[in-house]
């Protein structure tokens, strides 16, 4: 048995002794060039005059590329063509790559692209979403709204109502590596691309169309990358861009990575946004009507921005049945860095807002947050669904036909638009706005807009008790309705009432709680905080077609397996969990399968390696080739033996058929010399997932991953410092593949999460500039960040639905247990107070912001 | 010397003809080949690029990043590809690495793992401080201190106590052979350096490299001519002198702060979180000052401490306490030709408490560090010295704080006299660590904090326990 087993990622041994070879590790010919951007140094604006001959005269410069040198101007966005390499006039945003300079060493190539003289008119640049919204600057015409039930009705019967909004602050990904590509070109004008991208085969097509090739003239490979957590889903298509240009135009190869803080000022992070809230609900917390408002601050191009936003809105539920519900999201264009794909890709901007909404709820009535969470709570699932298990049949093919008919290659495009079939963006093509319900200003939506500039304002009317008694029938009444998302998808997996009550036990969360009110009772200055919060993080991508998947695998005539898949590896041990699953298949120790670089010419039309979807996806992929092959060798000895190809097994090693036991490797030299292929492809399409994204409705997950935490902090009343001092995980990864590598990829997002919503703070100037642009002003978390006390635990059940190894995907969803450390810093500041002051704290909770909060609470803000 | 002569995984090298500013890690990654040490910020801030460097006063974990080829000269180099034995044995901290889980994406831990030898090799098992400049995006930390843990107990493996014994036989750390490489000068006495520095008053002067570094990978400037003083000597090492302590100026701040820790141990406390292992490790204390940063973390807690600076200039020495140096934003009463030689400050200061105030407790530039030593006797306040960083230009006393508690009792009401004078003392900037605004508040409440600080009360989140 391999699955299930907790061994050690694949390239341990490498990365430990710097063996393990990154792209900018690879020896490239002599002669290669260095690439870098010259950028710009306005936000808005347009060039008015530019001179590039001291970078041209530059040491060890040897071409300079400029847009006006180029007949057109290759195009690098993942969705809908609006990102021009390089710009002639206009500037959308601060640091703006404006040409290329290619010079003999990576130092040459920077210290030339800083020679440029270049005057501008600026202009005055879009900067925040309130901006953005007065001058409605946005993509697609108008917020995309998302209603069940009738919310704003509810708020009006509820005896309750909460009104407020807050901040929350975007997150760079700090991938220890930082972007970089390389290209070859090749004999017959074809390029070979070395790129550390989580999609090589968006780079294989941005490259194509870059360069007017056919996608098969253009070889994409990744082996791994240093970090990726979305930074480099679409954003590494500057880079090969660059390089594929130059490398034609000079004939020798490219390569360019971007410096550190270039990295910081060019690329996308994930996007920050103002969540603005009003609900209504009864004495228990039972929420009876909610409204929602996001306004995302997408940058300069739409990029991933539409998924992105959707993925809020299909998560601004998480656990909780919210039987009246409207959400309106608004994607907001502004002149900064194009906001992008960063694990969670919307989830966790999303369910923030929901868990602060059940904190305000519980602070407002008074009440134990866990209390008013689980009054909302879905209802559990009734019993592990042995249901239609593995045998379950794909779902309708008219959904996923119907889906590729509404949305793109049959839709006419612009002359000259080749859309990305293959990234998450080409979800702008197939809805854009303009079925949807706009209207900037449209009923409910402008009382909120109004009501929420009162910042922390909010009211609660008092709850009478003849209403509260109406109130609670009428909760019980929608209790009782079939569960459903606000998107219309039936809740039929939820484990998060179970889950929490076991965490609530092995935490100790009660008994802690209980104490820390104590200890906070006899420490003026410093208060101590606890939060549970749960996690539910809906499985597929909502783009449909991209879940699918393909694989190679190759058993050579000695047994050994090569295999291939579409996914990429970049840290999450991805490889690990395929060699262990088809070394399952085939009865091997998973230290026999090989698997090598990521390669567009091994597998083609690969989805990013994203949305947490790699092992589901290319599992599956490479089980089935793993599959086809292993029948054949079975049919082979079944034949042989004159036995059921059934009664085969694979085991240990070894193959054992009618008695006879041969290892493996004889069987495939047998096999072999049988003239019985031992190669093939596998492909899997995740089935019955179906979703219209222009209605809203669907069932764009295959299933929910669940997990939930309990943090505890410590703050400093007179300075806002503060500490985790203890997480408690229990976390939903099914049937775990690998748990060393599912614990590790918990315990890494708890940590990534918790740095999100505390000490990772982007700063921009007023003139639309980043000054936190290193990591000497922009702070990840460091050791000494973490919990002290850092429980993790496996929740250990098979996944209902029919997955690989009856597994869950856990890439994204634990990112999210880091908000139950942003709730803890809350109740550690309302502790501070006398219970009428909400706390209304700001990601991300700096210090600075805890202590406003602090004042806040006392009444001195 | 034309040439520059160091060990590299115990084998000797020696380069002529290199840039005096080419660094360790370009020369490792594209000249030696050795691709292991990687660049994942080149300003010393996340220590992808950490390696092991021994000479005589030991082996420490640096960035090579912003260390310059000179600055090696007659010292051993250590890579992660050095760390496994010449038969390619694991190293206790690379196994304990793969049975722990410690990698993911695999692209800082060559500069985990050298960190975590160099510790090993020194016996320090406190992780958390050894790693706090090695940054992780990928595993939360947890498996690493582990790893670290787990391999604490094993024995050092002789290879690598190899680069010690090799070098005293053969090398001696900035030894004769004073010839200066290309373009940059290093000199072995502090009589010669005064001599050239006079004659070369323009001339960028190296000690640590650690801020010097970032002027060449980040703004990419031509430093010419550059002189280097990691071979003087004489510059370097505390002496106690009566009741007071001189400290060279080119004193590490690792140096410091174990010579602080029995004698100033809030001063020990906040330099363990000054930077980073590897900073503290090349950093100096005199590049600290002369600098001349209004965000250092040196002046603050010295000028409380009632410091005093020693400036040289040629043959001719002059000294003046230590906030006297600091004129307006990166201006210094510093003459062309004049360096910092050393510092005295007073050997005791039971009072003196540093508060350092940034948006990451370890390995960050604080917004606000205060320094503050005041002597109360009969309960009342006989004297004050309460400095800032990050209030102002420069680092700066509170002058009118310290009036506000001069000759009065010590009073939770006399220390809200002097926080609300401090509004006198300084108008703080805004800026990506700090508000204006939360600047003055928390300066202000360091007074408080400090008052209870005294008082015996916790006041610190970093002594609350799970």
């Amino acid at each position: 048995m391999s699955l299930g087993k907790p061994l050690p990622h694949d390239s341990a041994p490498l990365h430990v002794t710097g063996q393990a070879r990154y792209l900018d590790d690879i020896p490239l010919p002599a002669g290669t060039l260095h690439l870098a951007f010259g950028l710009s140094t306005i936000a808005c604006g347009e060039i008015v005059e530019m001179d590039l001959s001291a970078v041209r005269d530059a040491p060890g410069v040897v071409a300079v590329i400029a847009a006006g040198d180029l007949a057109e101007i290759p195009d690098c966005s993942p969705s809908i063509g609006d990102e021009p390499l390089l710009t002639a006039k206009q500037i959308e945003f601060h640091s703006r790559p404006i040409f290329i300079v290619a010079a003999t060493s990576h130092l040459a190539a920077r210290k030339a692209a800083r020679r440029a003289k270049i005057t501008y008119a600026e202009s005055q640049p879009i900067l925040t979403v309130e901006e953005a919204l007065a001058a409605d600057s946005r993509f697609e015409s108008g917020p995309v709204i998302w209603a069940r039930g009738d919310a704003a009705a509810g708020i009006g019967a509820a005896p309750h109502v909460i009104e407020d909004a807050f901040e929350i602050g975007g997150q760079e990904h700090f991938y220890l590596e930082g972007q970089i590509a390389a290209v070859l070109p090749q004999e017959d004008g074809g390029m070979q691309v070395y790129s550390s991208t989580q999609h090589p085969t968006e780079v294989q097509h941005k490259v194509a169309h870059a360069l007017h090739l056919p996608m098969a003239a253009v070889r994409v490979e990744t082996r791994r990358m240093g970090g990726g957590f979305g930074g480099k889903e679409s954003q590494g298509n500057w880079l090969a861009i660059a390089c594929a240009l130059v490398a034609r135009a000079t004939g020798r190869p490219c390569k360019m990575r971007y410096d550190r803080d270039d990295d910081m000022v060019v690329t996308g992070k994930r996007h920050d946004l103002k969540i603005r809230y009003r609900v209504g609900f009864d004495d228990r917390g039972r929420v009876l009507g909610l409204e929602f408002q996001h306004l995302f601050r997408c940058g300069w191009s739409q990029d991933l921005s539409l998924p992105v936003a959707d993925r809020a809105m299909l998560h601004a539920d998480n656990c909780y049945w919210l039987p009246a519900i409207r959400i309106e999201s608004h994607r907001l264009k502004t002149n900064t860095a194009s906001a992008t794909a960063y694990r969670g890709f919307g989830g966790p901007q999303g369910m923030i807002g929901i868990e602060r909404v059940m904190d305000h709820i519980a602070f407002a009535l008074g009440q134990e947050p866990l209390e008013v969470r689980r009054a909302n709570f879905y209802r559990g699932m009734v019993a592990p669904v042995a249901g239609p298990g593995g045998a379950s049949p794909p779902g309708p093919p008219e959904d996923i036909s119907g889906q590729m008919k509404s949305a793109g290659p049959s839709a006419p495009l612009p002359a000259g638009e080749a859309p990305d079939l293959t990234s998450r963006g080409a979800a702008g093509l197939a809805g854009s706005g303009r079925r949807l319900e706009t209207g900037p200003s449209g009923g409910t939506a402008a009382r909120i807009e109004t009501a929420g500039t009162v910042g922390t304002a909010h009211r609660i009317a008092g709850a009478h008790s003849p209403a509260a008694a109406k109130a609670a029938v009428e909760a019980e009444r929608l209790a009782a309705l079939p569960q459903t998302t606000p998107y219309g998808m039936e809740v039929s997996d939820f484990i998060a009432d179970a889950l929490v009550a076991e965490l609530e036990k092995r935490s100790d969360y009660q008994a802690r709680k209980a104490e820390i009110a104590r200890w906070n009772a006899a420490s003026p200055i410093l208060k101590r905080g606890i939060a549970l919060s749960p996690v539910k993080f809906g499985i597929s991508f909502t783009l449909t077609w991209l879940n699918q998947a393909g694989a190679l695998v190759h058993v050579y005539q000695d047994g050994s397996v090569h295999l291939n898949h579409g996914g990429t590896e970049m840290g999450q041990g991805l490889n690990q969990k395929v060699a262990q699953v088809a070394a399952q298949v085939f009865g091997l120790d998973p230290g026999a399968v090989k698997i090598t670089a990521t390669d567009t010419g091994k597998v083609p039309n690969t989805s990013a390696t994203a949305a947490s979807s790699g092992s589901d996806l290319n599992g599956m992929a490479a089980r089935e080739a793993c599959l086809t092959i292993r029948s054949r060798m079975a049919d082979f000895l079944a034949e042989k033996h004159q036995i059921a190809a059934e009664a085969v097994r694979f085991a240990e090693g070894m193959v054992h058929a009618g008695g006879e036991s041969y290892p493996f490797e004889k069987v495939a030299q047998c096999a072999y010399q049988a003239r019985i292929s031992l190669s093939s492809t596998g492909y899997y399409a995740t089935p019955k997932i179906a979703w219209d994204r222009v209605k809203g409705q669907g069932r764009p997950f295959f299933y929910f991953a669940y997990g939930a935490a309990v943090s505890e902090v410590v703050i400093d009343t007179l300075t806002g410092e503060n500490r985790i001092l203890r997480a408690d995980i229990l976390h939903d990864t099914g049937s775990s593949l690998n748990p060393a590598i599912d614990i590790g990829q918990i315990e890494g997002a708890y940590v990534q999460g918790a740095g999100w919503l505390t000490t990772e703070e982007l700063v921009w100037d007023g003139k639309g500039r980043l000054t936190t642009h290193a990591p000497s002003t922009y702070k990840i978390p460091a050791c000494s960040d973490r919990p002290r006390v850092f429980n993790v635990g496996l929740w250990g059940r098979e996944n209902p639905e029919a997955t690989v190894g009856k597994s869950k995907a856990v890439g994204e969803p634990p990112f999210m247990l880091g908000i139950s450390a942003f709730l803890a810093l809350s109740d550690a500041v309302a502790a501070c107070g006398d219970g009428r002051a909400y706390p209304g704290l700001r990601a991300p909770a700096t210090a600075e912001a805890v202590l406003a909060a602090v004042k806040r609470v006392r009444g001195h803000a | 010397m034309s040439s520059i002569a160091f060990l590299v995984n115990g084998t000797p090298v020696r380069i002529a003809g290199e840039a005096p500013t080419r660094t360790l890690l370009d020369w490792l990654r594209e000249t030696r080949g050795l691709c292991g040490t990687k660049e994942a910020c080149c300003e010393g801030d996340c220590g992808a690029c950490t390696v092991m460097v021994t000479d005589e006063t030991g082996s420490k974990a640096m960035n090579a990043c912003i260390l310059f080829l000179p600055q090696l000269h007659g010292k051993a180099v250590r890579t992660v590809e050095g760390i496994p034995g010449p038969d390619g044995a694991l190293h206790p901290v690379q196994q304990a690495m793969i049975d722990h889980h410690g990698s993911q994406c695999g692209f800082c831990t060559p500069g985990f793992v050298v960190s975590m030898a160099a510790a090993h090799l020194n016996g320090d098992r406190n992780h958390d401080d050894v790693l706090a400049g090695n940054l992780c995006r990928c595993t939360g930390y947890a498996p690493i201190i582990r790893a670290a843990e787990a391999a604490a107990q094993a024995p050092v493996p002789a290879w690598m106590t190899a680069d010690a014994a090799f070098l005293s036989a053969k090398i001696s750390s900035g030894g004769p052979g004073g010839e200066a490489p290309p373009a940059a000068y290093r000199p072995t006495t502090a009589d010669d350096l005064a001599d050239w520095y006079l004659a070369h008053p323009d001339a960028t002067l190296v000690a640590g490299a650690t801020d010097v570094g970032l002027w060449v990978t980040k703004q990419l400037r031509d430093l010419a001519p550059v002189g280097f003083l990691n071979g003087v000597a004489e510059l370097r090492g505390i002496q106690a002198q009566g009741d007071q302590f001189r400290i060279g100026a080119m004193t590490t701040i690792a140096e410091l702060r174990s010579a602080m820790a029995p004698h100033h141990p809030s001063f020990a406390e906040m330099l363990r979180r000054f930077a980073s292992a590897q900073v503290r490790n090349a950093a100096t204390i005199g590049g600290n000052i002369a600098n001349g940063s209004p965000i250092g973390d040196g002046p603050p807690a010295l000028i409380a401490l009632g410091a005093v600076l020693h400036l040289r200039r040629g043959a001719e020495r002059r000294s003046l306490p230590l906030e006297d140096f600091f004129l307006d934003y990166r201006k210094q009463d510093r003459r062309p030709g004049e360096f910092v030689e050393a510092l005295t400050l007073p050997a005791k200061a039971p009072a003196l408490r540093i508060y350092k105030l940034s948006k990451r407790f370890d390995q960050d530039i604080s917004a606000v560090c205060g320094g503050l030593n005041v002597t109360v006797e009969n309960g009342l306040v006989t004297g004050a010295r309460i400095a800032f960083g990050g209030m102002a230009g420069i680092p700066k006393r509170a002058a009118a704080a310290e009036a506000a508690l001069l000759g009065q009792g010590w009073s939770a009401e006399t220390v809200a006299r002097a926080a609300a004078a401090m509004t006198q003392d300084f108008t703080p900037l805004s800026d990506m660590r700090a508000s204006a605004g939360y600047r003055m508040e928390t300066a202000q409440a360091m007074l408080t904090r400090y008052f209870h600080d005294l008082a015996g009360a916790p006041v610190s989140v970093l002594e609350v326990a799970p």
